[in-house]
């Protein structure tokens, strides 16, 4: 009986310890934004990159992460937040989702936090500068409120346009 | 160190499906494609058993078997030929031969220890 | 104990394909009156392999068919049936079908029994349609005795005088306390011979049936599509022993750094230069192991021929030129498309059916030739017939039809060239051979994607020929670096025909865009700036460095800042993270670690500028 009870318990306990997952939080301008550990492969320094013509202004180019074409963008120039400034200090953050790569700039990376279940909570459906449909949730972190991105409805949306669009999409804008 | 078997086929999935049985059944296993490169082999080492196809290019299973019949070396050691027909035909020419016994393509592994372990006991 | 089958699957595919495509190959080359015994043995031994091997790893359809070929085949090598045309053309249908069934089996489809069934029927019906000639025993082809699956041949009562022998050891004493009556349970799976016989020396008493065969060694085989290759052991040597000397030239590096404040120089920069060479003969040597001889694709047409010809009621006699010539593998596999369309396309609408031939005092029989060969960094692979040739009239009347504006007095190149339009298909009557939506245009943007180029050339009533140039590999390029606004691009060597700096008195000035005149024609310019967004150091071309490029479209120069350097370049992906980039066949790393993206000059011709009275 108390054998019984007990498991049912660590299953419990088990459920709730996988509904705590890790993001990564970084800011854009005002806003504090936060994105699933597991998508992230680094962070590094902006660096130079070669420019791709035809291109819109928040792809910054390509850069070559270890032998592998890897393109940058920068979501301050895309979302129309922060000052996009690039020095030492300026952050990229690598993420991977399934086999592509891709490079994002932010105003900076803060923390690296783990949220339950019952901390995250729907997403806002305006006044963030990101469009609800790449939001996931919200979550108080301290005195503020961090914004949940599903990181990877954005990197394949059509609106960044890095991934060849599909027949059944409507054609890029941008090519 | 286990005994050690000569295994002879041209078909390289046979070959490897034999070696990797009679690895797990603890033998050490060497192999050759055909009987030509099989007959070198024995001139060179000396092999607990030999199990050989009959079709092969080069030189076939029953020439092998006979080649190495002659051998002083090879007179006792167990030879099983593989074969596709267990007709009575072929089981005369492999008797003719010298072989120990045949073995019916296709076999499972489980058949193929079995009888390993009746030659070299 | 359980031993998984399935990691043997792979290896039992591709030498089924091999046997069948050995198979194929050496059926349609047999002499129909005097077969050569040994080819007949080795497609018999192809046909056994596959039954062998299907059985042991369960594709029983597989095994199914062979056994009634191998039957068959038996009856051929023993002389007792006759091979005909009509019997190879059966075995090649069912050498098809064999093919359709390893796929199926491959990619774990469901087998079409009903097609196995009635194969393996249409075999039997063959095997006793009474053929057989008669005098030679029929036991060779007796069936498996199913149950009798292995046995030893036990000595029965010699148990006790086999000490006495020792010139033989059939009875091994281990062998004999177990009696046959223990060969088990089931099935009398395994047996030992008991033959007490002669001690014989080997010269003895050959069996009749079991001669030494010498054979040729099998053809090579032609899997195609299968994501192992296979690599000559000279080309894994040859890798071994290049990394041998780089492992020497670490060590000689490691001693020379161990006192940085005494370096001997020059004996540095001899060992940097030995690094340098072994560096490089390693990156060939890499890249060698994925060539392989253009027979995997040369070895599917004499199939592809015969079919064809005797659908099309022509005559024709195929010959393979180079067919050992190396090129990558992946370059191999999407060539066969583009060639196979090629040839079609010969038999199709070049070469005459026998009367016309007779009529234009030709052989009756029209000649097609592929052949392969390397040209330095390229391959060529031309298909040539001696058929009718490229009819100059119907093309253009073809080309007008479809509104393209044609001159009357068009050069021959150019309109050849017009064939490769999209939607142009010449033959009076749409065949089942050639009229298939897949055109011409198909093919050149096939062989394009590939690097590639494609020419014709073509004479009335003498024949046409079709040349393809390929670079060796898709890998690596032999490139120029170019640079325009601070930042490099590669453009390919191959289309390079020559980079100089224009003089004023040679620049012209027509309807808004600049032509350069050299080499006695009016090249059209594209200043790279525009097209890749970067501000140059002159827009003057006059200031500038002109590169001038040829393509299949057409030849134009490329204005850039200043030339960086030639240099063999790795072809990277720009898709795998990002997406396809107009003007970009891909990029590259530099030396600096740098990207830069290699030039796609074909796309680029298309937005060059053409002033409307330039041609030719």
């Amino acid at each position: 009986m108390s054998d019984n009870q007990a498991s049912i318990e660590t299953a419990e306990n088990q459920v709730a310890r996988t509904d705590v997952r890790e993001y990564l939080t970084f800011s854009l301008g005002e806003e504090h934004y936060a994105l699933d550990i597991m998508a992230v492969k680094e962070i590094r320094g902006y660096e130079a990159v070669t420019r791709i013509a035809n291109a819109p202004d928040f792809i910054k180019g390509v850069i070559n992460l270890r032998g592998d074409i890897v393109p940058i963008v920068d979501l301050r120039l895309k979302f129309n937040v922060g000052e996009a400034t690039y020095d030492e200090f300026t952050i990229v953050i690598v993420i991977q989702i399934h086999d592509r790569m891709v490079g994002i700039v932010v105003d900076g990376v803060s923390d690296v936090i783990s949220l339950s279940r019952e901390e995250r909570r729907p997403p806002p459906e305006f006044g963030v500068a990101f469009d609800s449909r790449f939001l996931v949730g919200l979550a108080k972190v301290q005195d503020h409120m961090v914004i949940l991105v599903n990181i990877e409805a954005l990197i394949t949306s059509q609106e960044l346009g890095l991934v060849e669009v599909g027949a059944q999409e409507s054609p890029d804008v941008d090519s | 160190m286990g005994k050690h078997v000569l295994i002879v086929d041209d078909s390289a999935s046979i070959r490897q499906m034999v070696e990797h049985t009679l690895k797990t059944g603890g033998y050490q296993v060497t192999t050759a494609v055909d009987g030509q490169e099989a007959l070198n082999l024995c001139q060179r080492q000396k092999y607990d058993c030999v199990l050989t196809d009959q079709n092969m290019p080069r030189m076939d299973g029953l020439t092998l078997i006979k080649s190495l019949r002659a051998m002083p070396t090879y007179g006792r050691t167990p030879i099983l030929v593989l074969t596709t027909e267990a007709s009575d035909d072929m089981k005369a020419r492999g008797r003719s031969a010298g072989a120990t016994g045949w073995m019916v393509k296709p076999f499972n592994p489980d058949n193929l220890l079995q009888v390993a372990a009746k030659v070299m006991p | 104990m359980s031993i998984d089958l399935n990691q043997f699957h792979t290896v039992f595919f591709e030498e089924s394909q091999e046997h069948i495509d050995t198979m194929e190959q050496l059926l349609m080359a047999m002499d129909l009156d005097a077969p050569d015994p040994e080819d007949l043995n080795s497609v018999f031994r192809a046909a056994h392999s596959i039954k062998g091997g299907s059985g042991i790893f369960g594709f029983t359809a597989l095994g199914q068919i062979t056994h009634v070929m191998e039957n068959l085949l038996d009856q051929l090598r023993n002389g007792q049936r006759q091979l005909s045309n009509q019997l190879v053309d059966h075995f090649l249908s069912v050498i098809d079908c064999l093919r359709r069934i390893l796929d199926q089996y491959r990619s774990g489809e469901e087998v079409d029994w009903a097609e196995v069934e009635s194969v393996a029927q249409g075999l039997e019906a063959v095997l006793n349609d009474g053929t057989v000639i008669a005098g030679k025993g029929a036991e060779a082809s007796g069936g498996v005795a199913e149950d009798d699956a292995f046995g030893f041949f036990e000595p029965e009562a010699t148990q006790g005088d086999s000490s006495a022998d020792n010139s033989w050891g059939l009875f091994d004493e281990h062998a004999s306390p177990e009696p046959t009556s223990d060969s088990p349970d089931q099935n009398e799976a395994f047996g030992f011979f008991d033959e007490p016989a002669e001690p014989d020396r080997p010269a003895a008493s050959p069996a009749p049936a079991a001669s030494m065969q010498k054979a040729k060694p099998k053809p090579k085989p032609s899997s195609s599509e299968s994501s192992t290759i296979r690599v000559g052991i000279d080309k894994v040597d040859s890798l071994i022993n290049l990394v041998g000397e780089l492992v020497i030239t670490q060590s000689m590096l490691k001693v020379l750094g161990e006192d940085p404040d005494n370096i001997d120089t020059l004996k540095m920069t001899t060992v940097l230069g030995e690094l340098e060479r072994n560096t490089r003969e390693i990156q060939e040597s890499v890249m060698s192991i994925r060539m392989i001889p253009v027979s995997f694709v040369f070895n599917r047409f004499p199939r592809v021929v015969r079919d064809l010809a005797s659908k099309m009621n022509k005559q024709v006699e195929l010959q393979l030129e180079g067919s050992q010539t190396e090129l990558d593998k992946g370059l191999i596999e999407k060539l066969v498309d583009p060639l196979t369309h090629l040839v079609r396309n010969s038999i199709d609408h070049g070469i005459e059916s026998p009367e016309q031939r007779l009529a234009a005092g030709k052989p009756e029989k029209g000649a097609i030739t592929i052949s392969a060969s390397q040209r330095g960094g390229s391959i060529i692979i031309a298909i040539s017939d001696d058929g009718a040739g490229l009819n100059r009239e119907k093309i253009l009347a073809k080309a007008r039809q479809n509104g393209l504006p044609v001159a009357d007095d068009l050069p021959d190149a150019e309109v050849w060239d017009l064939i490769f339009q999209p939607g142009f298909s010449t033959a009076e009557q749409v065949t089942d051979v050639s009229g298939r939506g897949v055109g011409m245009d198909v093919v050149r943007r096939n062989i394009q994607q590939l690097g590639g180029r494609i020419e014709i050339t073509s004479t009335a009533s003498v024949g046409s020929t079709f040349t393809i140039q390929l670079p060796l590999t898709l890998a690596i390029v032999d490139g120029m670096g170019v640079a325009v606004g601070g930042q490099t691009f590669i453009i390919p060597l191959v289309s390079i025909i020559e980079s100089m700096q224009p003089s004023r008195a040679n620049l012209k000035q027509l309807g808004g865009s600049d032509l350069l005149h050299v080499r006695e024609e009016y090249w059209p310019l594209l200043p790279l700036y525009q097209v890749m967004e970067t501000e140059p150091r002159h827009r003057d071309p006059a200031e500038a460095i002109v590169v001038l490029i040829e393509t299949s479209k057409r030849r134009y120069g490329l204005v850039v800042d200043e030339l960086v350097g030639q240099q063999q370049v790795v072809i990277k992906s720009l898709e795998q993270h990002y997406r396809r980039v107009p003007g970009a066949a891909g990029a590259t790393i530099m030396g600096d670690g740098s990207v830069a993206l290699i030039l796609d000059v074909e796309s680029l011709a298309d937005i060059v500028q053409e002033p409307a009275e330039e041609t030719a």
